[in-house]
């Protein structure tokens, strides 16, 4: 796959990251400054931003705010019918055009502040008493509502998920992500019709990468998170790996189950110790849905987007800075349109893996704390990333930390640090 | 008593269990083939089914205790529950309604205390012979926002 993401040229930059992708210098977790050089080399640089569900926008006028980095943004069907995106950002003083979360059937968008008017693509139509009133007043005749407005965005979608860009340079999204991770995208996504089934926000206290780095990161999975062992649902026989793709910056860990058992017969694997029994193993009774055994599937693409199914439960995780020591982690947990009450049950019940509460989750949400508060003082030191060698590559181990490695060598080159 | 009283009984004592860490005693507030559910006035008012916290089972909600217990890794923290009166709805089929504010603190283990989550117990109660269990209790928490983790249930 060719791989055509440019090197963003060197720059000075007071991280004075020397080594490799093997050593993370703390400062890149804890430098103010670099928020804003990632603001515009990686969240506005070559790279998709996910934005959100073409379900949440699926009649003419109807919109969605969301945020591109710290960058509030709009996106919105046109009364033609397509995707348009643009800043949040009104081309007078500033301020937010949409001020809710979303709406339906806009006809235009109007500033609240002096009524400057934009039409469904965020292009200014009009500016409120722009030739005065009784002569006197107005813009300037010079004035050219054409020349102003807010960035719009490059917009694409992928089986329902909609993804924006403001660089030209960006590849074609299937080019972006490679052929192996949109594999995944087709597993889950292909030909399906996907209904929102809940949604949560959980306030990580760290830095945006470092939640970047533990999605990616399927070495701690089994040792951070105790609940499939604690519970001996662990099958030390599960196969799995991790892909990565050409560019670094997207990834798939997938666990599959054997081929010979029944694995709904999880009473079998309880526990002597009674204490430690699953007393409803509904919680992970699961039914295949796709040709293959694969039971815990998580997809990253470059910079902050998840996509995740675990038993039946499926979720898109969407990871925002909110300066650069909190990350507001937004949860979209889906079902397919399609599906029967069973089934849609199930899920629900799978759900409890994931999310702010999740079993196999929630450590996530504080681990990145703990190395927040670990590093306070250590601007010098550096992280070790040497688990499965130096390189990017797939592996048939989740012993790994290629992907996180893939993750810094993306961030390098489009930052150039 | 009054259902008022009683409902206002139930909700001191099921607080005072989850705040003074009696976990093990929390899921018998709640009848054998119960539901409860963690949500947001936010997921609600669109018709999302799923929670943070969804168990459809007592059964189910022994496993979340044994699993704090045991497998889940936090920081040692506890709540405290301020609960308001119940509003006491139309009696169900099979018993009582009722709607209670709550309010919760997180105190972790260096001191520091915050405001954790407000919403209402949204609740069909039901006696199993002289008393009261939770059929279902819904925790419409009044954000869909939650810091860090949620591991203690609400």
């Amino acid at each position: 796959m060719p791989d055509t993401i440019l090197h963003h040229p060197e720059v000075a930059s007071p991280i004075g990251w020397s080594g490799d992708i093997t050593r993370v210098p703390f400062r890149v977790y804890r430098d103010r400054a670099l928020l804003h050089t990632e603001q515009e080399r990686v969240f506005e640089g070559p790279v998709w931003n996910f934005l959100c569900l073409e379900d949440e926008i699926a009649n003419p006028g109807d919109w969605r705010a969301t945020v591109i980095g710290q960058m509030p943004v709009v996106v919105v069907r046109d009364g033609e019918g397509e995707i348009a995106a643009f800043e949040n950002r009104c081309a007078h003083r500033g301020a937010l055009i949409c001020l809710d979360n979303a709406g339906r059937s806009a006809k235009d968008f109007q500033c609240v502040y002096h009524a400057w008017r934009y039409d469904l693509r965020g292009n200014l139509k009009s500016v409120a008493f722009r030739h005065g009133v009784n002569g006197k007043g107005g813009m300037p005749p010079g004035f050219r509502v054409e020349q102003h407005g807010p960035r719009q965005l490059r917009v694409t979608t992928l089986h329902g998920l909609v993804f924006g860009t403001f660089s030209d340079q960006t590849p074609a999204i299937e080019d972006f992500i490679g052929p192996e991770v949109l594999a995944r995208f087709d597993r889950i996504l292909g030909g399906r019709n996907i209904e929102i089934i809940g949604r949560f926000v959980e306030v990580l206290p760290s830095n945006w990468k470092m939640y970047a780095e533990n999605a990616r990161d399927s070495y701690h999975a089994s040792l951070l998170h105790l609940f499939f062992a604690t519970f001996k649902l662990n099958r030390l026989s599960q196969g799995g790996g991790l892909v990565v793709s050409a560019n670094g910056g997207c990834s798939v860990s997938e666990t599959i189950a054997p081929t010979q058992s029944d694995d709904t017969a999880y009473a079998g694997m309880r526990s002597v110790d009674d204490d430690y029994v699953l007393r409803d193993p509904r919680l992970i009774d699961v039914i295949d849905e796709h040709p293959d055994r694969v039971r815990h599937q998580i997809v990253t693409v470059f910079p902050n987007f998840v996509l995740q199914k675990t038993q039946n439960a499926m979720a898109l995780r969407f990871f925002t800075p909110d300066g650069v020591d909190r990350t507001n982690l937004e949860w979209t947990y889906f079902g397919y349109a399609d599906d029967t009450p069973d089934m849609r049950q199930r899920r629900l019940r799978h759900l409890n893996l994931g999310g702010p509460a999740g079993f196999v989750s929630m450590e996530d949400g504080c681990v990145g704390g703990f190395v927040e508060r670990g590093i306070a003082t250590a601007e010098s030191e550096a992280a070790i990333v040497e688990m499965g060698g130096t390189g990017i590559e797939s592996q048939a181990t989740r012993a790994t930390e290629a992907a996180v490695r893939g993750f810094w060598s993306l961030w390098r080159r489009v930052t150039g640090i | 008593m009054s259902a008022l009283l009683r409902v206002a009984e139930l909700n001191a004592a099921y607080a005072a269990t989850i705040d003074d860490d009696r976990l093990e005693a929390w899921p018998d507030f709640f009848v054998e083939n119960c539901l409860y559910k963690i949500t947001s006035a936010e997921n609600r008012k669109r018709g999302y089914s799923a929670g943070i916290v969804y168990a459809d089972s007592r059964a189910m909600l022994h496993d979340r205790v044994t699993a704090l217990r045991t497998a889940n890794i936090y920081e040692r923290h506890n709540y405290r529950h301020i609960v308001g009166l119940p509003v006491i709805g139309e009696a169900g089929d099979d018993g009582l309604t009722g709607e209670t504010p709550f309010l919760v603190v997180r105190i972790m283990r260096d001191g520091r205390t915050d405001l954790f989550a407000t919403g209402v117990y949204v609740d069909r109660i039901r006696d199993e012979a002289g008393r009261l269990r939770f059929a279902e209790r819904l925790v419409v928490c009044d954000s869909s926002r939650f810091d860090t983790l949620l591991v203690i249930p609400l």
